[in-house]
């Protein structure tokens, strides 16, 4: 017989693609709308299931990069070139397709403007994207919780959500946004040119002492390199969450 | 950077799921080597074989294995001395 969903068990659900975004030259938000969607919270992923035609499954998770609104998810997917399942989202799926998944997932690397600040979030690559669930969720509640985001990427093109970013820097105050570019720099560039290091850190995050929760999310390095850093610096570990990818995602 | 490449226990979040009926990554376990207390999601897990192997942040002892199996997931017990969910 079937059971009425209940609130935190998981079932696969078929998502319709009802958008897509290109973010970048290898990042594509998908817009999806699922039919038996709960809500979630910033910070939660959903795991999105591919079946070949012999039978084959295999499973990826992705963040959610938007805050709550209604049955819509959207994910923001890297292709990794030799990825079993990100060429296929990034470069395959349209508009009208359908793609099985399930949550949403996830209770620790998660923030709501109730839970208030102040916050520092660090992005490394893709790392951004739940992090922007989290700033958008700022933005939609009016809330004034001081943020600092610190964010990776190798260069600007590979800047995900650049026009976005720039637009919620320029209109929200209490909101600091800092970049880095590891591997090249536009002519006049003003921010960082280097992996994050503890210098760079003890720049942009908030004094220890002001207790700041802290949001790390991107390939396991980066998110090594900034909670140690922080941890260095004097916050506490119990303060500071991590998501790691891995060395690539998938 | 390190060559590590482990990921965290949010990563298991939908199995751990599937197995408890419920949300765990903010679900705190105590390590039996080493009697740290950390939440499932910031341990780490390293996902180079058949299973998932969970260890302990503080001193990696292995806390448990996490298998997809077949058709259902399941759960290895290990080094995990309790295992408490979120209020």
């Amino acid at each position: 017989m079937a059971r009425a969903a209940i609130r935190g068990r998981l079932t696969w659900q078929v998502a319709e693609v009802v958008d897509r975004i290109d973010e970048t030259p290898r990042v594509r938000s998908l817009v999806l709308e699922c039919p038996a969607w709960i809500g979630h919270l910033p910070g939660q992923h959903v795991d999105v299931r591919l079946t070949a035609e012999d039978g084959y499954q295999t499973e990826r998770s992705y963040s959610i990069g938007t805050p709550a609104d209604g049955r819509r998810v959207t994910i923001s997917v890297e292709r990794i070139d030799d990825g079993e399942v990100s060429p296929y989202l990034v470069d395959e799926l349209r508009v009208g397709d359908r793609l099985e998944l399930r949550g949403p997932i996830g209770g620790y690397f998660v923030w709501s403007p109730g839970d208030g600040g102040p916050l520092l979030l660090a992005g490394g690559g893709s790392g951004i994207v739940p992090l922007m669930a989290m700033l958008r969720a700022r933005v939609t509640a009016g809330s004034e919780v001081a943020v600092r985001l610190l964010m990776s990427a190798r260069s600007i093109d590979e800047v995900i959500y650049r026009d976005e970013l720039a637009a919620i820097s320029h209109d929200q105050p209490g909101v600091a946004i800092v970049q880095t570019l590891t591997r090249a720099q536009p002519a006049g560039w003003t921010g960082y040119g280097r992996r994050v290091d503890r210098e760079m850190l003890a720049d942009v995050a908030w004094p220890a002492s002001e207790e700041p929760r802290c949001y790390a999310c991107g390939p396991t390095g980066f998110v090594e390199a900034v909670a140690s850093a922080l941890v260095d610096l004097g916050h506490q570990p119990q303060k500071i969450r991590t998501e790691r990818f891995g060395p690539t995602g998938g | 950077m390190t060559s590590d490449t482990h990921v965290d226990g949010n990563a298991l979040g939908g199995l751990l799921m599937e197995v408890f009926g419920r949300e765990m990554t903010d679900a705190l376990g105590c390590c039996v080597s080493c009697g740290a207390v950390n939440e499932v999601g910031a341990l780490f897990v390293y996902r180079s074989g058949p299973g998932d192997v969970v260890r302990c942040p503080g001193c990696t002892s292995v806390l448990l294995v996490a298998t997809p199996g077949p058709d259902r997931p399941r759960v290895y017990f290990s080094s995990l001395r309790w295992l408490q969910p979120s209020s």
